[in-house]
């Protein structure tokens, strides 16, 4: 081995090293020691479990719903999502920052906000079954959408296209205009440039976005469970149930195994697929690679296309804001309830007249939330982008190519084994972290390091190798390419990344599979609580919490867009 | 490794040594519990001043989910104190064998129908029930007399004006199960889920659906829900607007609610034994068990402890509820959710 491999080597474990200690820590010791014991546990024995599980047609059902449904959705998102990112990413147009920001919100609301959100629009007392009733003079609600298998779809939906918006937007948007161009010089007309150039050159990264829809898709745990209702059960439904409900370990060991499994197929399907196609395209700054919707077909076509939009993700934020203003007492009362606007709600979140030891006025639990937030990002960062270098530096390596496919796993993970795995592994000094506030960044950094890594990768791989050949023959030394030519071109992938983790973060709702210290409670937790109670102002009060969740979210988004525009300058 | 380790245990054992010179230094007191554990800060921060404390809580999910936990680290017990396993959940902490006998002298006031576990690891704190809920301006405005019975419910006068919650996850749901199981016998009570079915009887996941959608007190479409004794006069403290009297209530005639009791045990293994049996003394005095009926709408064991003047007015608890043993609960819960589910959801 000459020098030059042995230093490569060297580097490439370096740049593993912090990651892969850090999934080995709290991913992997946790997992087995849970699934081992869990394993142990059964009278039949390993394959016995094993034998029992695939013999049961309860099991086989969940499997083929949890297959169906995220198929389904996926196939919406990405119908729904790509005309925009084509949109978002090869055109200019007014308020395109605020548009980005209001999109993106929904990926970062808690499933229970989510939830009462479209209960308040779409339930038998949503804004739209009162419009219909009092308009057409009924006396029952004629929509009947809660509890259905659309309101699981329609809120996957809602979810996730904010992840194709991201990714696929991104890349369209640093996408070189001069290879369509080229193409239109040659004679090909605009559909035909998106087919043989454009969309060849994309698939990989609406492969990257589908994939993660999928996997968001295929472990949905709140969406089913609170807006399907209990006639539907996900693998991690079934888990969760199998676990807490009836303590069966063996049978959730060996369903949280085929969700993983099936997560790693997955994923390594995926980084075959990436790799083959992957190609260095140059980054280009979007004043080119966008263009003004010139013609008043576009506008038209780009403006209803703006509008379903807005209709689709806003109407049930603003469902649930404007029920968190609203007092709607139920007519028959026999006492005349005024209807009206009322900040009773908000009042009430500060006043706690019940002293509990537990309640925190609003703002401490936004602090607390955006705290974690950001000890996730800072972690988050700090070993993605070892992890990122390395895969678009050692892409061919062997170390690279097994670990990869890894990195997404923690994403097809029951929170509720991990969560059991945290309580019989971590229980040793200095590892003790069972009870401790840190575990909370920690685990929510497990879920955003593979966004992280993703959205980092293209970036570096986009970088062409001449730039940094030419800015080391004329002397800078390894820091300075990185300093001057990497970072400069990585920025605003690193911003994205640290969205995504930010984001993660502040919607990420673990009570039941992290002890939780109730004196720090995060926004979700708080509102949790809340739901949990009932009379009027406690419901008012989760609405209200729901609502500033929701304004924090949107606000940090729109922070952010504002970031990238002046970047983006710079470049 | 191995001299850094020693010096850090070392190091520890010094530090501890300081702390204990110290009088003034308060110890800590760790207690599990659930999600739903709620307590006024007045109330610890008198427990914590009398013995020179800290109190910490740990909330470690649903109760089905802290048994759960308390259970798998049973080796390196999470705190000193578990409280809010309750008799749905007991056989499976008396299973794990979690719990370190006590025999708080206090007990000699509680009533022994609350006492389920004859070796004293489990001590009763609290109970409440679960029971029918309905909206009295519905009955009123149609000129229906509210049901006094589960059989009441699969009357044709009562279709499709029930909704109920999942046994599989939701805790009111199991205990509205359990109810059914207790009240018609194992070999009958499919007989009436099937009877209910028919009678169009609506399934939701959980409390908070069932309340704040289904429940036409909240706009739903159904007048009769499952929810507990302690909800209307909560509606009462918690309404928007101040009311004369609840606008629901509760059916507590015999055989129809189902009883949960809460528990509270020392965590075999704990290094603060005197504490934790100081803890469960505070829960079970007075003092404790007065502040739980307006802080988690559960209602004191202790009868020398003193409700509030709205419990007192509105709150109705059943004479007789329906009884199931804690050990028949654990060898057959799995049996009859997934019998519930094969004829209610299926």
């Amino acid at each position: 081995m000459n020098r030059n491999l042995i230093q490569r080597n060297w580097r490439l474990a370096a740049l593993w090293f912090p990651p892969l200690l850090f999934l080995a820590l709290f991913y992997f010791y946790p997992l087995t020691s849970i699934l081992g014991l869990s394993f142990r546990q059964g009278d039949a024995g390993l394959l016995g479990v094993w034998r029992d599980a695939l013999a049961s047609s309860s099991v086989w059902n969940v499997l083929d719903f949890t297959f169906w449904q995220a198929t389904l959705s996926t196939i919406l998102t990405l119908l729904a999502g790509l005309p925009a990112a084509y949109l978002f990413g090869r055109y200019r147009f007014p308020a395109k920052a605020l548009l980005r920001a209001i999109f993106n919100v929904p990926f970062v609301l808690p499933t229970v906000v989510v939830a009462v959100a479209f209960n308040a629009l779409l339930g038998p007392r949503g804004w739209l079954n009162l419009g219909l009733m009092e308009w057409l003079g009924l006396t029952s609600p004629p929509i009947n959408f809660l509890n259905t298998f659309w309101a699981i779809l329609v809120a996957h939906v809602f979810y996730n296209t904010s992840i194709v918006l991201r990714m696929v937007g991104d890349f369209w948007s640093r996408l070189d205009p001069r290879l369509t161009e080229a193409a239109l010089v040659f004679g090909a007309n605009r559909w035909q440039a998106f087919r043989y150039v454009t969309l060849p050159l994309s698939l990989p990264i609406i492969a990257a976005a589908a994939v993660l829809v999928f996997i968001f898709d295929f472990t949905s745990f709140g969406v089913v469970l609170l807006l399907g209702g209990p006639q539907f059960a996900t693998l991690e439904v079934e888990i969760f149930y199998q676990t807490t409900g009836l303590f069966n370990l063996p049978l959730a060991a060996v369903l949280s195994a085929i969700q993983l499994l099936t997560t790693l197929l997955l994923t390594v399907l995926y980084a075959r697929l990436s790799a083959r196609a992957s190609q260095p395209i140059s980054i280009e700054i979007e004043e080119a690679s966008q263009k003004p919707l010139s013609s008043r077909r576009a506008r038209l076509l780009a403006g209803g296309l703006i509008a379903a939009m807005l209709l689709f993700f806003s109407s049930p934020l603003v469902a649930l804001a404007s029920r968190s203003l609203a007092r709607l007492e139920p007519d028959r009362q026999q006492r005349s309830v005024e209807r009206g606007l009322t900040l009773d709600f908000y009042r009430e979140l500060g006043a706690d007249r019940r002293a509990s030891l537990f309640t925190v006025p609003p703002a401490t639990a936004i602090a607390i939330s955006l705290g974690y937030a950001a000890g996730t990002v800072v972690l988050a960062l700090a070993l993605g982008l070892p992890a990122a270098w390395a895969l678009s530096r050692h892409k061919r390596a062997i170390l690279t190519r097994l670990v990869d496919p890894l990195l997404m796993l923690p994403l097809g993970t029951s929170a509720v084994t991990l969560g059991l795995g945290f309580i019989i592994a971590l229980d040793q000094p200095p590892l003790d972290l069972r009870a401790s506030p840190l575990l909370i960044p920690i685990a929510h950094t497990l879920v955003a390091l593979p966004f992280v890594v993703r959205s980092l990768v293209p970036a570096l791989n986009s970088i062409e190798p001449e730039l940094r050949e030419i800015a080391a023959t004329e002397g800078a030394n390894a820091w300075q390419v990185v300093r001057y030519v990497d970072l400069p071109l990585v920025g605003r992938a690193v911003l994205v990344a640290a969205t995504f983790a930010f984001t993660i973060s502040l919607g990420e709702f673990g009570a039941t599979a992290i002890i939780a210290r109730p004196e720090f409670p995060t926004i979700p937790i708080a509102i949790f609580r809340l739901l949990g109670q009932p009379g009027a102002l406690n419901y008012g009060q989760a609405l209200a919490l729901s609502t500033i969740l929701m304004a924090v979210a949107a606000g940090g988004m729109l922070l952010i867009e504002r970031v990238r525009i002046g970047e983006s300058a710079e470049f | 490794m191995k001299t850094k380790q020693l010096l850090s245990i070392l190091l520890l054992v010094f530090v501890a040594a300081a702390c204990a010179a110290q009088p003034d230094e308060p110890r800590q007191l760790t207690v599990m519990t659930h999600d739903s554990f709620e307590v006024s800060e007045a109330v610890v921060t008198s427990f914590e001043a009398v013995n020179n404390v800290e109190v910490i809580f740990l909330k470690s999910g649903d109760a089905g989910s802290m048994v759960n936990k308390a259970v798998l680290s049973g080796d390196a017990p999470l705190a000193d104190v578990l409280y809010g396993v309750d008799n749905t959940f007991l056989s499976r902490a008396l299973e794990g064998d979690i719990f370190e006998p006590y025999a708080a002298p206090l007990l000699a006031d509680i009533p022994h129908e609350f006492e389920l576990d004859s070796q004293n690891r489990a001590l009763p704190v609290d109970f409440g029930d679960v029971c029918l809920n309905y909206d009295k301006a519905y009955f009123a405005d149609n000129d229906l007399a509210p049901p006094s019975s589960l059989e009441d419910l699969t009357k044709p006068e009562y279709a499709g004006l029930l909704a109920v919650q999942n046994p599989a996850t939701s805790s009111p749901g199991l205990a509205f199960l359990l109810a059914t199981v207790g009240h018609f016998g194992e070999e009958a009570y499919l007989d009436y889920w099937q009877a209910l079915v028919e009678n169009d009887v609506k399934v939701a996941g959980d409390w908070e659906t069932t309340y704040y959608t289904e429940f036409s007190r909240w706009g739903g479409e159904r007048p009769i829900i499952v929810s507990y004794g302690s909800s209307p006069p909560v509606e009462l403290i918690f309404a928007e607007d101040p009311l004369d009297e609840p606008p629901t209530q509760a059916v507590v005639a015999d055989g129809t609610c189902f009883r949960q009791i809460e528990f509270v045990g020392i965590l075999k293994g704990t290094a603060n034994r005197d504490l934790a049996e100081a803890w469960i003394d505070f829960m079970l005095s007075p003092a404790f068990q007065e502040d739980m009926p307006l802080q988690m709408f559960v209602f004191p064991v202790n009868p020398n402890a003193e409700l509030q003047q709205e419990f007192v007015d509105y709150l109705s608890v059943p004479d007789s509820p329906v009884f199931v043993d804690p050990e028949d609960i654990a060898t057959n819960r799995e049996t009859w959710i997934a019998d519930w589910t094969e004829t209610v959801l299926r």
